[in-house]
């Protein structure tokens, strides 16, 4: 194998595995680190350069950091990064005088986001420190978006999101424009903004088409729409006995407000397996946790009616198979109908992208999907001046893909606005600093804790179900808080390894609790995978090979399972092992390093 | 510092016949400097004993003083040891296994301890066949005092500071062959594929095993000039066979040239299968093998690998017709006859 190239921001990039798969590229061990100093004003500051919503993240994030988590490659259960995020949010001190301070002197350049939602108020928050002067547009009454109508407040408070939506719009240098549906982007392209974001979303929840839906319609609601009801107070309580169809976040979302707006039976039906669900495995468990059965297999086939009032459904009982090409498919499984008597039905099957507003005659071009056509790396669009981000870019994922997108944009906007190539990314910023403070100490915390994953405390469901407002999960208080930022392996604190200092002791390699490194004659990647200490199983994660050593052997280090606990740094004689802390940010408009600068 | 080791490991590290993983038969950080061959030797007896399977509580280790008798406290926690006067790891050692002959014993030592103020331990316990594995941590050097030469310091070989070494070194590998050893084998901790079967062979053997293991010392005696260093014994090194050590008799899978392995079977059924790296080596003649030693010696060359094993080996048991039944397994109507016993067998000698 060729060694490997330290200095490519990517190698390190990948170790810190947490880092690696969050959208936004969030330092991650670097916040949990300042939450266990108790240092967690800077523990916010460092997620919200990042991810700009800690607060609102922090309760509602898809976390995809937490199935990347070293600690669950070598204990049961990942840390639990985002509630963690929560209890830097939660605990924090006044914040308003660290944020980018906002200037005076505009540059000249505006720029429309349509849409409040977090995509839009991204590019708002990268721009309006560089002097641009941004107006943000919303149908609705306040800023969030789907944060604020489609996410039920039991589980993240009004209180948080206008806080943190606040810091965008509250500072200057953002205009609002509440209460403003944006009918035309012609329209608003002949208003001479310089440019135009677009991140409205994607605002259609996908209905049913099973017979007897028309018959009953007034008890069958979409369950997005129905969510942005309950949100603004305009439906306050619900049937008695309620089917919730749909296994993604909405679903759970709409299952658990039924259960507290006066639905007492509450059941979710999916057509796949429960395995299936697109819902996130902490969400299904919350919902079942306050009754809420799911029930899978189960296609609908049609909706009871009597004198135009619903009374029920009957369900097909379906099961998976392979077919000849091996594709997964439903096929009858033979059984019984399922009949499921109900007062009302929230349907939350999926969501679909409409852009009714944008004219077909302006040059903005649409793929087959009805998604406009986008450079993936610049969220342009076939019209110059208008790029896309979040929901609207390329279909439904969550709020922290749309901060990335968003971030992503505002280098696009600043380029495009700045007479520059848009196409030319900057690079992210880098630094490496050793950890060494003497011969055996470490200024990180290299202890590797043995505690298994705290538990959340929640509200009494008794408690809790009473209101749609009361908040379930309470968070973690400063105690469990530290004990669970202790088991944060600091995967940011890389083995650096210099083979011209190394005299092939064997020291590293038997310290090593994980059985990581290996000294052995060179081979091609996939003889040398099994040929380690320990096989390399995991091919995501990439080996790190080091030559020149003296007795013409290799030093192969499989990162997969390094605890970064620095014994091989501790028991080299020589310091060819140095810890050294990997901090990467990813560019943004206002950190950039200029793509040229830095080559 | 770390003084824990920490206790997550590899999700798929294997697991031996009795259901531990290697991590179970690990002891308590190692507090010798940073780079000791000393550590490389203890990671190999973890090695070698978890892989043979053996039960921890089966095992004694006995150990004298200085750096390498410190060692035992960093492998095998759950085993038995007695950490014993200077030198004197061989007379504590021997003891025990002739209350005891049920355990396997593990003698640690090292040059100054069984070289110096215990050769004469070393002598006795070699020519006795006290049945165990005794290794001794060879650096070469007094780490503990700083630097100084010791008995197995090659003469004309240089201290850190510049010195000279004016005195002939003792090799205890030509002195247990010629006390009678019945297992002799010379390694380099910086070699854990020859090291490993070395130690496996040398527990599974029926008599007394010396493995004469160079071990380099990080902080007085790996610079140019030393005779013990990473760097001189890598150059020097002169492997004469590759061991395998089969316990059961597993089929052989690899083909070689006739004359190219030579197996030997061991009283407790184990094999010792060796690939030849010499051919004109033959484990099994001990004149031969004391030659060839003394040979490569005059060549400069450092001769590493199994150098001469005696499959019928006895041990002190069988000459003393001992009884074979732990003493502390006895009855004290055994042990303590009483008076009338005694009387008899005074009478019988008068």
């Amino acid at each position: 194998m060729k060694p490997t190239d330290i200095s490519a921001p990517s190698y390190f990039h990948k170790v810190v595995d947490c880092q690696w798969a969050c959208p936004a590229h969030t330092p991650v061990p670097e916040y949990i680190r300042l939450i266990s100093a108790g240092r967690y004003t800077d523990a916010y500051m460092v997620n919200w350069e990042s991810n700009v919503f800690p607060g609102i993240l922090g309760r509602t994030c898809d976390r995809p950091c937490e199935p990347a988590c070293r600690r669950g490659r070598v204990e049961e259960e990942p840390v639990a990064i985002c509630r963690l995020k929560r209890v830097a949010a939660d605990n924090k001190d006044d914040v308003l005088a660290r944020l980018t301070p906002i200037p005076a002197t505009k540059n000249g350049k505006r720029v429309a986001c349509i849409g409040a939602g977090p995509a839009s108020l991204t590019v708002a928050r990268d721009l309006a420190p560089l002097g641009y002067e941004i107006h943000v547009y919303d149908a609705e009454a306040k800023g969030g978006g789907f944060m604020w109508s489609q996410i039920p407040r039991f589980r993240l408070p009004e209180s948080v999101i206008d806080e943190e939506v606040g810091y965008i719009t509250n500072r200057g240098g953002v205009t609002t424009h509440y209460n403003t549906r944006v009918d035309s982007l012609k329209g608003m392209l002949a208003e001479g903004y310089d440019a135009v974001f677009v991140g409205c979303g994607a605002p259609r929840g996908r209905d049913l088409d099973v017979p007897g839906r028309k018959e009953a319609a007034a008890n069958i609601h979409l369950g997005i729409e129905w969510l942005a009801s309950v949100s603004f107070e305009h439906v306050t309580s619900i049937g008695r006995r309620v089917i919730v169809l749909g296994g993604g976040n909405t679903a759970m979302d709409c299952c658990r407000s039924a259960r507290r707006l006066g639905g007492e039976s509450v059941t979710v039906v999916v057509r796949s397996g429960f395995e299936e669900m697109k819902a996130s495995p902490w969400e299904k468990e919350d919902a079942m946790h306050e009754g809420i059965p799911i029930l899978n297999f189960l296609v609908p086939k049609e909706v009871l009616h009597e004198g135009g009032r619903l009374t029920g459904m009957v369900f097909e009982k379906v099961k998976a198979e392979r077919d000849a090409k091996g594709r997964r498919q439903l096929v009858p499984s033979g059984e019984p109908d399922v009949t499921i008597e109900c007062d009302d039905v929230l349907v939350a099957i999926g969501q679909e992208n409409a852009f009714p507003w944008i004219e077909r005659d302006i040059g903005l071009e649409f793929d087959r999907w009805g998604l406009p056509k986008l450079n993936e790396a610049t969220f342009q669009s076939t019209v110059p001046n208008v790029f896309f981000g979040g929901d609207a870019a390329f279909g439904p994922k969550n709020i922290i893909w749309a901060v990335a997108h968003g971030h992503d944009a505002a280098i696009s906007i600043d380029k495009f606005c700045q007479g520059q190539d848009v196409a030319d990314r900057p690079d992210p910023l880098v630094k490496m600093a050793s950890q060494k403070m003497g011969i055996h100490e470490w200024s990180y915390d290299n202890d590797v804790s043995i505690d298994l994953r705290f538990k959340v405390p929640h509200a009494d469901p008794s408690e809790s179900l009473r209101s749609i407002k009361a908040e379930v999960e309470l968070g973690y208080d400063r105690e469990l808080a530290f004990k669970e930022a202790q088991r944060c392996l600091n995967c940011d604190v890389q083995t650096v390894f210099a083979a011209s200092l190394c005299i092939e002791c064997d020291g590293c390699v038997d310290i090593c609790p994980t059985d990581c490194i290996t000294f052995t004659p060179n081979e091609e990647e996939e003889a040398l995978r099994v040929a380690l200490k320990a096989p390399a199983i995991n091919k995501h994660q990439d080996l790190y090979v080091a030559d020149g050593l003296k007795t013409g052997r290799v030093m192969v280090k499989d990162e997969d399972v390094c605890l970064h606990c620095g014994l091989c740094a501790e028991r080299c004689p020589t310091g060819a092992w140095d810890m050294q802390k990997f901090f990467l940010q990813t560019a943004k408009t206002t950190n950039g390093v200029p793509a040229c600068a830095s080559r | 510092m770390s003084y824990l080791k920490p206790a997550l490991k590899h999700p798929g590290l294997p697991k031996n016949a009795l259901g531990f993983t290697r991590r179970d038969y690990e002891g308590s950080i190692s507090t010798l400097c940073a780079g000791c061959g000393h550590d490389s030797i203890s990671a190999a007896i973890i090695q070698a004993v978890w892989e043979l399977g053996i039960e921890p509580h089966r095992v004694a280790k006995v150990s004298g003083i200085g750096c390498s008798s410190k060692t035992p406290d960093y492998f095998l926690s759950s085993s038995h040891g007695f950490n014993s006067v200077h030198g004197r790891m061989p007379s504590v050692l021997t003891g025990a296994n002739l209350a005891n002959r049920d355990l396997i014993y593990l003698g640690v030592s090292g040059d100054g301890d069984s070289a110096s103020i215990g050769i004469g331990q070393f002598a006795h316990l070699m020519r006795r066949g006290v049945n165990m594995s005794y290794i001794v941590e060879n650096n070469g050097v007094y780490g503990l005092t700083k630097g100084q030469f010791s008995a197995t310091s090659d003469k004309g070989s240089k201290a850190k500071k510049g010195a000279i070494n004016r005195d002939e070194a003792i090799d205890l590998v030509a002195m247990a062959l010629q006390l009678g050893a019945t297992y002799v084998g010379r390694s380099f901790s910086g070699d854990k594929a020859q090291l490993v079967p070395l130690i496996k062979g040398a527990l599974a053997h029926q008599g007394v095993a010396l493995i004469d293991c160079i071990s380099p010392c990080v902080a007085f005696n790996n610079h140019e000039g030393s005779t013990k260093s990473y760097d001189y014994v890598r150059e020097h090194n002169e492997s004469v066979n590759k061991l395998d050590v089969i316990l059961g008799r597993a089929p052989i899978t690899t083909q070689y040239a006739p004359g190219e392995v030579t197996e030997v079977t061991q009283h407790d059924g184990s094999v010792l299968r060796l690939r030849k790296l010499d051919e004109g080596y033959d484990p099994t003649d001990r004149v031969a093998a004391m030659n060839y030693l003394a040979q490569h010696k005059a060549m400069g060359e450092i001769v590493t690998g199994l150098l001469f094993v005696d499959p019928d080996a006895a041990d002190l048991h069988a000459g003393l017709g001992t009884v074979a039944t732990p003493l502390n397994q006895l009855g004290d109507e055994v042990l303590v006859p009483g008076a009338a016993a005694l009387e008899k067998l005074n009478a019988s000698l008068r």
